[in-house]
């Protein structure tokens, strides 16, 4: 539980302060931000040598990340789906959700996110350890989704925050969020010939 | 030597463990000691009903998936049934019948659910969770076969439903509602009478009778409180008139009732499973609507229980293709206008263990 | 069954007791004029006949004219329901008396309205808005919000 300051202040205070934030929040996020892709970047990885140790540790590194339950909507329930027996998601090392973003490196943003919701998903992604990587599960966090043209509604979380991996669909069956989560496996391994 | 104190603000903020969702609360705490409970929504505001009126009647099933989306074929058959209300529809029997079926199993799958995910507030981190979800798998995989889908359906159509069962559906359903009363029993037996669950939650953060009714409680929250008021029985809807089941009454309305209704409906949702499986006749399944309906204009409330509470849909017309105004009485929203009167006085692990005896859905409360 | 009951018959009982506060009534709803809709509501919870406890939904519609703000109650005790109207005009900051000292369930469904459509409610306790935040510009719900 966050605990807010020792606050008396009648609660308006907070609404009003909480409402500034979303507005500048609204005006700044007018561009998506680029997804980051310098592990395309064929010149470096042409001239680097990397050592085996870099390469065991990432391949340890992807092989236990801690991903964070950051479930919004309808795509929370395939996410839990994936965690639970029958797709099993702890056979790649990833069964304890963690609900502290300190403790987190994968963060997966499973539903519709909102304008009111994107200053606390900015805080919670500020507040995660470098390396991390975001998942962006289901329609609504790739693009709004089927509420794209809503007045409430962020088109999109790559607005807010850098994402990795895109994962369709409305929602993905747990099959395809663990093809995502395939997908960030290779992707951790491949980005350490470039972070130097 | 008095120690000075005073309350202070704690913010259970919209992305916690046991918000079950993107929900605020801002509590105001005397020690642990809960004072004061200010519920915050709109984390998931979508805007579905202003959505809704520019979209077709037919169009706007699949943004009512999106409610409720633990039990998301009750939203379509609370739309469907308003619509058909508004423009004088006759649905096939066939296609009633499957209707039905399709609304018992949520309505077993969603109160399974509800009691995994309050087990999980009191502390059993994830174990019944994990065996109510065993079950739901199996539901998965026959809805699956009907519409392919799993979570999200668009299954329910004006005038009936989208399509015919094919035939391997009936066998496999014949199979699991002979599974289930063996598994609830199993439940029951692991869970009733454990000493923890009823020392938490006997007697605690009670809703008194008078209360209820005021604030317009619905669904199991209301009959635990000892209103006997289910609209399946109260105001027929479709062919619940043609099955023979109880309804379950809680006597003092404490966090204990709401549990123990929610387990009794399961077990009456299978008779009325297997009554609805004998019963099945064949025929069509869908009426023959226009495509772009046109209903006439009007007004029409269309309600069913749904296993959160009472879910209805107002629906206004003006004679063209997408309707005049398309609201949403969402029944864990008023539900939770109970909040602060549950948990005034108990403490903070009170306060999140009623929160989760109320089983939110925020995709109901925020639309 | 739940009997609807119909408009007509609730209005000359409504007109018996509280003489000019029914505005319409048709076969299905009753419409009342705002300044006696508080008035209205008591009556029809504390008279033994009708005995309205439960007001099941609270919504409003947009007609370009005049906002109009729908009650449906519903008796648990004689299974019979109503579908109770009022109307307000004006499109800045119109005003209807807020029944929350009555139905609490009016409570959080009142500051939607208020939130979504900008009908302020007069005697509210706590009106503010409840779905979108502080600083947003506008009721969206309303037909010419774009």
């Amino acid at each position: 539980m966050e605990i807010g300051r020792y606050s008396m202040a009648p609660l308006d205070e907070i609404d009003v302060a909480e409402g500034l934030r979303i507005n500048s929040l609204m005006a700044d996020s007018q561009q998506p931000i680029p997804d980051p892709d310098s592990w395309l970047d064929e010149e470096i990885r042409r001239n680097v040598l990397i050592t085996t140790v870099d390469y065991v540790v990432d391949w340890a590194r992807s092989r236990s990340i801690f991903p964070l339950m950051f479930g919004l909507a309808c795509c929370a329930f395939e996410m839990i789906g994936t965690a639970a027996s029958r797709f099993d998601i702890a056979r790649f090392g990833m069964d304890i959700f963690r609900w502290s973003p300190r403790q987190a490196d994968l963060m997966i943003v499973a539903g519709t996110l909102t304008w009111k919701m994107a200053p606390a998903v900015k805080l919670v992604y500020d507040q995660m350890a470098e390396p991390k990587w975001v998942i962006a599960m289901g329609q609504c966090s790739i693009s709004g989704g089927p509420f794209k043209e809503s007045y409430s509604v962020v088109p999109g979380i790559n607005r807010i925050i850098p994402v990795d991996v895109y994962v369709p669909g409305c929602p993905p069956r747990p099959e395809g969020l663990i093809h995502g989560i395939r997908q960030i496996h290779q992707k951790i391994v491949k980005e350490s010939i470039n972070k130097e | 030597m008095a120690i000075r104190t005073e309350p202070f603000v704690l913010n259970m903020g919209p992305q916690h463990p046991s918000t079950h969702g993107v929900f605020r609360m801002r509590v105001t705490l005397d020690g642990e000691v809960v004072v004061d409970v200010e519920p915050v929504v709109g984390y998931l505001h979508r805007g579905i009903e202003k959505l809704g009126e520019t979209r077709t009647y037919t169009q706007i099933i699949p943004l009512t998936d999106r409610l409720d989306y633990v039990a998301s074929m009750t939203n379509n058959f609370a739309y469907v049934l308003a619509v058909e209300k508004l423009a004088g529809i006759e649905i096939p029997e066939r296609a009633e019948y499957i209707r039905i079926i399709m609304a018992e199993t949520m309505r077993i799958s969603s109160h399974l659910m509800a009691i995994g995910f309050f087990l999980n507030d009191l502390g059993a981190m994830m174990t019944p969770v994990l065996y109510m979800w065993r079950e739901r798998e199996k539901l998965l995989d026959l809805y699956e076969m009907v519409c392919g889908q799993r979570l999200t359906y668009n299954y329910m159509r004006i005038g009936g439903v989208s399509q015919d069962v094919p035939e391997e559906f009936m066998p496999a359903l014949k199979k699991w509602v002979a599974e289930m009363p063996r598994f609830i029993d199993e439940y029951d037996q692991l869970l009733s009478q454990n000493e923890v669950l009823l020392a938490r939650t006997k007697g605690v953060c009670i809703l008194p009778r008078d209360t209820a009714i005021n604030i317009a409680a619905s669904g199991p929250v209301l009959r635990a409180s000892g209103v006997k008021w289910d609209l399946r029985k109260a105001d027929p809807y479709s062919i619940y008139d043609r099955f023979d089941f109880d309804i379950p009454v809680g006597t003092v309305g404490d966090n204990y009732d709401r549990y123990w209704v929610r387990m009794q409906e399961a077990r009456q949702s299978v008779r009325i499973l297997e009554q609805a499986i004998a019963q099945l006749p064949e025929g069509e399944v869908r009426a023959n609507v226009p495509h772009l309906l046109r209903p006439p204009v009007g007004e029409a409330y269309g309600h069913i229980e749904a296993p959160k509470g009472e879910l209805g849909f107002y629906l206004v017309s003006d004679r063209s293709i997408a309707p005049y105004r398309f609201h949403i009485r969402p029944p864990t929203l008023i539900n939770l206008t109970a909040l602060k009167d549950m948990v005034v006085g108990w403490k903070v692990a009170d306060l999140i263990i009623t929160f989760g005896s109320i089983d939110v859905c925020l995709g109901e409360i925020d639309r | 069954m739940t009997t609807a009951l119909k408009g007509e018959q609730v209005a000359r009982t409504i007109t018996k007791a509280l003489p000019d506060s029914v505005a319409a009534a048709d076969s299905m709803s009753v419409v009342v004029a705002s300044q006696s809709l508080y008035q209205v509501a008591e009556f029809l919870k504390n008279t033994p006949e009708l005995d309205f406890d439960y007001l099941a939904n609270l919504t409003a519609v947009d007609y370009m004219g005049y906002f109009e703000v729908v009650y449906h109650l519903v008796s648990l005790e004689h299974n019979h329901s109503l579908v109770l109207k009022t109307r307000c005009h004006g499109r800045d900051k119109p005003t209807v008396p807020s029944l929350v000292k009555i139905w609490r369930s009016a409570d959080l469904q009142e500051r939607e309205v208020y939130d979504l459509m900008g009908i302020v409610f007069d005697g509210h306790p706590n009106l503010k808005r409840l779905l979108l935040w502080e600083g947003f510009v506008g009721h969206p719900l309303r037909r010419d919000y774009l």
